[in-house]
C-alpha cells in the first residue's frame, strides 16, 4: 500500500507543495513583520501619565515621581535578575514586567527612553491636556502647555494657550518655509555660482590667461552676486527676527517649567484628545513627512526623501548604463563573433562575473573608477579645483558604473537567450528580401528581442537596488547636503555623493546615537526600500509585458 | 505515391484527371534565366549536390521533385545564395542568372537577393503590421514616399490575391492571419520589390488543402511576370502548376524536362520509379 503510494509520485508532490508553502510563509511573514513594525511607528500613541513609586530611592531616581510618556515596549525580567541589580519587589510570581517608556524631553533629562518596572506604576491616567511637541532639536517634548509668549509677553494662558499655539505655529511654519526657500534655493544658487566664478578664475590662472580684462569680468559678476546676496541676507535677518518672536512655556513631568521657541516646533498635538479620524489624518501626515522630508537629528527624526531619491536615481542611471552595454556585448557574442573556444571562454567568464562577491566590485570601483578614472578626469578637465577632487572622489556616477559592471552579466545572458530564441525563419525572411545582416538586426531581430533585454534589465535592477556593500566604497554617505539633481545648471551633478536606503538602514540601525528611537525607523526604511524595489520592478515588468504582447503569437 | 501503385505502367499522377490542359513545352525554345555549370556543393565533408547542370527557362514555372534529402531545397537556396549563411558550406562550379555569375566576388549579395525573391516552407511574416510586412523591402531600399509605398503595398497584395481579405486591417499585426493568408502575405512581400525570379521552397506543405489551392492559383497567375522555381514534395502539385519538372536524386539532377513528358514518359528509370511510387 505504502509502496504503491510512493510509486504514484504523490509524496513528491506533497513535498514540493510543502516547500513552496514554507517559502511563501517565510516571505510573507518577513514582509508582514517589516510592514507592521515599520508602519505602526507613525501611529500617534496615547500618552500616559502615572506615578512611579519605588521601594528604594536614589538621587537620580527619587522614591516617587510623575511619569509622562508613550509606552513603547515591554519585557519580562526575573525577580532574581532584579535582585542582582539591587531592586526588591514584594511579589509571589517569579517574573516582573519591565516597560520601556518614551518620556522624551532629552534637553531636560538627557535620555528619551526609560525602563520602568510595572509593579511600581500607580495611578495611570490619560489626561486630554497632555501635549506632544515634535521639535527640530532634542526630540519630542511631552508635558503640559502653560502659556504662549510673544516678545516675552504672555499672550495666552492655560485654556486658550492651545488655540493660540496652533495659529502661531502655522505662522512660524510659513516663515520657516520662506527661510528654507531662500537658504536652499536662492542662496544655494548664489553659492554655486560663486564657486563657479572662483574656479573659472583659477582656471584662467592655470591657463595663463588671467588678463586684467578677464579677471575684471569675473569680478564684476562676483560683485553682482554679492549684491544679490546682501539683499537676500537682509531678508533673511528680518525673517529670523520674525520667527523668533513667539515662544511657549511648558511643564515637564518633573514639574519643571521650560521655554521652547515656536520656531523649533515641527508639529504639536494632544494625542489623548484626538478622535480616530484625527489620528488617521495625523498618521498619514507623519508617513508623508517620512517619505517626503529631509532627515533631522542624525537621521533619527524627519524623513528619508534624499535616500529614496538617491536610490531611485542611482538605479535608473545604472540601468541606462548597463542596458546598452550588455545588449551590444550580447549582440556581438551571439550574432557576429565566430562561435568557438574563445566565445565559450568569454561566456564562462561572464557567468563567473555574476558570482563575484559585490564588495570586490566596490574595491575595483574605488581603485579603477574613483582613483584612476576620476583622478585622471580631474587632471584633464577640473585642474582648477585641485587639490580638492571633483570626480576623483566617490560619487553617484561611480556607484552607478560599479553596479553596472556588477549587473552586466545578467543583461548579457538574458539578451543572448532572447536572440537565440528568435526563429531562423525570420532572419532568413529578412535576408531573402535583400536586407544586409545589420539591417536585419536593426529592423527585425533587435525589436523582437526587446522583451528579453527588458527581462535582463529587470533582473539587473532587482540586483542593483539591494546592493549596499560596494556603494559604501564608491559613493554613498550618511548625509548628503544636496541632491544629485537640482535646478543649478547642468542639473545633473553626477560627481556628488548621495544617500541610499540600504545604507540608511545600516546607518540608522547601527550607527545611531539613539538606538531605541531609531529601531522603528529601520523597519520603516526597510519597508520603503522593498516598496521602491517592487515599484521599479513592476514598472519594468509592465513595459516588458506590453512589448511582449506584440510578439506573443510568435513564441507559441 | 497516392494512386495506382500496384499497376506498374500506370502513373501515379494522372495528368488529364488533374484538369490540366495538354501542352507540350520544349526546353530548347526557351530563353534561359538561371543556369548552373557543374555545380558541386559540400556541407563540410558531405557532398550535397553533385555536378548539377541545369538551365531554368525564363518566365516559366519549374518544379523540383525528388525524395527527402535529395538536395532540391539546397539547390534552390543556391540561387539566392541563402546557403552562404550555413557554416561549412562550400560551392564549386557556377550559377549564372541572366548571364552573370552570382558567385562572383564582386556580386552584392543583398542586391542579388532583391532580384531573386524567396518564399519559405513555413510562413514567416515579421511581427509587424500587414502593411509594414509588405513595405519592408521598399523601406530597405530607402523608399520614403508614403504614396509610393501605399501604391506598391496595394498592388502587391492584389498580386498575391490577398487585398480583398485584408484591406480593412492593413495596420493590424500580420501574426493574426491564418497560415494560408500569411503565406500569401509572404509572397506579396516578396513581389513588392519586383524580383525577376521567385523561389518557392515547398510553399504549401504547411497549409490546408484550400489554402494550398489558392497558392497554386496564385502561382499560375504570377508565372507570366516572374521566373518561378518551386520545390515540392507533392507530385500532383508539381504536375498541376509547373511547365518544367526536374527530378533529383541523392544530390544529382537525374532528369529535367517538360512536365508532361516527365510524368508520362520519363527517359530515366529512376524518374519512372519515383513517380510510379516505387520509392520516395
Amino acid at each position: 500500500m505504502i509502496k504503491k503510494w510512493f510509486k504514484s509520485g504523490d509524496p513528491w508532490i506533497w513535498l514540493n507543495a510543502a516547500a513552496v508553502s514554507a517559502s511563501l510563509i517565510i516571505v510573507l511573514g518577513l514582509l508582514a513583520l517589516i510592514a507592521v513594525k515599520g508602519l505602526s511607528h507613525f501611529w500617534p500613541k496615547s500618552v500616559m501619565q502615572a506615578q512611579y513609586l519605588q521601594a528604594t530611592a536614589t538621587d537620580s531616581n527619587p522614591a516617587s515621581m510623575r511619569i509622562i510618556g508613550e509606552l513603547h515596549n515591554d519585557e519580562e525580567v526575573t525577580i532574581e535578575a532584579l535582585k542582582g541589580m539591587g531592586v526588591h519587589i514584594e511579589t509571589d510570581s517569579l517574573t516582573a514586567t519591565r516597560l520601556l517608556i518614551k518620556t522624551g524631553n532629552r534637553d531636560v533629562s538627557g535620555a528619551d527612553f526609560k525602563w520602568m518596572l510595572q509593579p511600581y506604576l500607580k495611578d495611570e491616567q490619560y489626561p486630554e491636556e497632555i501635549v506632544v511637541l515634535e521639535r527640530r532639536e532634542w526630540g519630542n517634548f511631552y508635558g503640559y502647555l502653560k502659556s504662549v509668549k510673544s516678545n516675552n509677553n504672555t499672550v495666552a494662558l492655560a485654556d486658550t494657550a492651545w488655540q493660540e499655539l496652533g495659529q502661531r505655529l502655522e505662522r512660524a511654519e510659513h516663515i520657516y518655509e520662506q527661510i528654507r526657500d531662500i537658504e536652499k534655493g536662492a542662496i544655494g544658487r548664489i553659492n554655486y555660482k560663486m564657486e563657479k566664478i572662483r574656479l573659472n578664475k583659477r582656471r584662467l590662472e592655470l591657463d595663463k590667461e588671467d588678463t586684467p580684462e578677464n579677471i575684471q569680468k569675473l569680478d564684476l559678476e562676483r560683485k553682482q552676486l554679492e549684491k544679490e546676496y546682501a539683499v537676500l541676507e537682509k531678508d533673511l535677518t528680518k525673517l529670523y527676527t520674525q520667527i523668533k518672536r513667539d515662544s511657549i512655556t511648558a511643564e515637564t513631568m518633573s514639574g519643571k517649567i521650560i521655554e521652547i521657541p515656536v520656531s523649533k516646533i515641527v508639529r504639536a498635538y494632544q494625542p489623548n484628545a484626538l478622535n480616530i479620524f484625527q489620528k488617521i489624518g495625523l498618521y498619514f501626515a507623519k508617513i508623508w513627512e517620512f517619505v517626503a522630508d529631509e532627515p533631522r537629528e542624525a537621521n533619527t527624526e524627519g524623513g528619508i526623501f534624499p535616500a529614496i531619491f538617491g536610490t531611485v536615481m542611482m538605479v535608473l542611471l545604472m540601468s541606462v548604463l548597463v542596458t546598452p552595454f550588455g545588449v551590444i556585448a550580447a549582440v556581438y557574442l551571439r550574432e557576429y563573433a565566430k562561435q568557438g573556444a574563445v566565445t565559450r571562454i568569454i561566456r564562462i567568464a561572464v557567468n563567473n562575473l555574476a558570482g563575484v562577491p559585490s564588495i570586490v566590485y566596490g574595491v575595483f570601483g574605488l581603485g579603477f573608477f574613483v582613483y584612476f578614472l576620476g583622478g585622471n578626469l580631474d587632471q584633464l578637465f577640473y585642474p582648477e579645483a585641485l587639490p580638492s577632487p571633483t570626480f576623483g572622489t566617490p560619487g553617484i556616477m561611480w556607484s552607478a558604473l560599479t553596479l553596472a559592471i556588477l549587473t552586466v552579466p545578467v543583461v548579457i545572458v538574458a539578451t543572448e537567450e532572447g536572440l537565440s530564441r528568435i526563429p531562423r525563419a525570420i532572419r532568413e525572411g529578412s535576408l531573402a528580401l535583400g536586407a544586409t545582416k545589420a539591417e536585419t538586426l536593426w529592423r527585425t531581430i533587435l525589436p523582437m528581442a526587446t522583451p528579453a533585454m527588458m527581462t535582463g534589465m529587470i533582473l539587473a535592477i532587482a540586483r542593483a537596488a539591494g546592493e549596499v556593500a560596494p556603494l559604501m566604497l564608491v559613493g554613498v554617505v550618511k548625509l548628503a547636503p544636496s541632491l544629485p539633481l537640482d535646478m543649478n545648471a547642468p542639473f545633473f551633478h553626477l560627481e556628488r555623493k548621495f544617500m541610499h536606503l540600504g545604507f540608511h538602514i545600516y546607518d540608522v540601525g547601527f550607527q545611531s546615537p539613539n538606538v531605541e528611537a531609531a529601531r522603528p525607523l529601520v523597519y520603516a526604511t526597510a519597508f520603503l526600500l522593498i516598496a521602491v524595489i517592487v515599484l521599479l520592478n513592476l514598472s519594468a515588468i509592465y513595459i516588458r509585458n506590453r512589448l511582449r504582447e506584440q510578439y506573443r503569437s510568435l513564441e507559441t | 505515391m497516392t494512386t495506382n501503385t500496384t499497376e506498374t505502367k500506370t502513373h501515379a499522377v494522372n495528368l488529364s484527371a488533374l484538369g490540366r490542359e495538354q501542352r507540350t513545352n520544349n526546353l530548347d525554345d526557351e530563353t534561359t534565366c538561371i543556369s548552373t555549370d557543374n555545380l558541386n556543393l559540400y556541407y563540410g565533408e558531405k557532398q550535397a549536390l553533385k555536378n548539377v547542370n541545369l538551365s531554368i527557362p525564363d518566365k516559366k514555372v519549374s518544379a523540383f521533385i525528388g525524395p527527402s534529402g535529395c538536395g532540391k531545397s539546397t539547390l534552390l537556396r543556391c540561387f539566392n545564395r541563402m546557403n552562404d549563411l550555413v557554416d561549412g558550406c562550400r560551392i564549386e562550379g557556377g550559377i549564372n542568372i541572366d548571364g552573370s555569375n552570382i558567385y562572383d566576388k564582386n556580386v552584392d549579395v543583398s542586391e542579388l537577393r532583391r532580384r531573386v525573391g524567396m518564399v519559405f516552407q513555413k510562413p514567416n511574416p515579421f511581427p509587424k503590421t500587414i502593411y509594414e510586412n509588405v513595405a519592408y523591402g521598399l523601406r530597405l531600399q530607402g523608399v520614403k514616399s508614403r504614396r509610393t509605398i501605399d501604391e506598391v503595398v496595394e498592388k502587391s497584395l492584389r498580386g498575391a490575391a490577398l487585398w480583398d481579405e485584408v484591406k480593412d486591417r492593413l495596420h493590424e499585426s500580420a501574426l493574426g492571419m491564418s497560415g494560408g493568408q500569411q503565406q500569401r502575405l509572404v509572397i506579396a512581400r516578396a513581389i513588392a520589390i519586383e524580383p525577376e525570379v521567385l523561389l518557392l521552397d515547398e510553399p504549401a506543405s504547411a497549409l490546408d488543402p484550400i489554402s494550398t489551392l489558392k497558392i497554386e492559383e496564385l502561382i499560375s497567375e504570377l508565372k507570366d511576370r516572374y521566373t518561378i522555381v518551386i520545390v515540392t514534395h507533392n507530385m500532383q502539385q508539381a504536375a498541376r502548376v509547373s511547365d518544367y519538372t526536374a527530378f533529383m536524386y541523392m544530390g544529382e539532377m537525374i532528369e529535367f524536362g517538360d512536365t508532361d513528358t516527365i510524368f508520362t514518359n520519363p527517359s530515366k528509370k529512376q524518374t519512372e520509379d519515383y513517380i510510379t511510387g516505387r520509392y520516395g
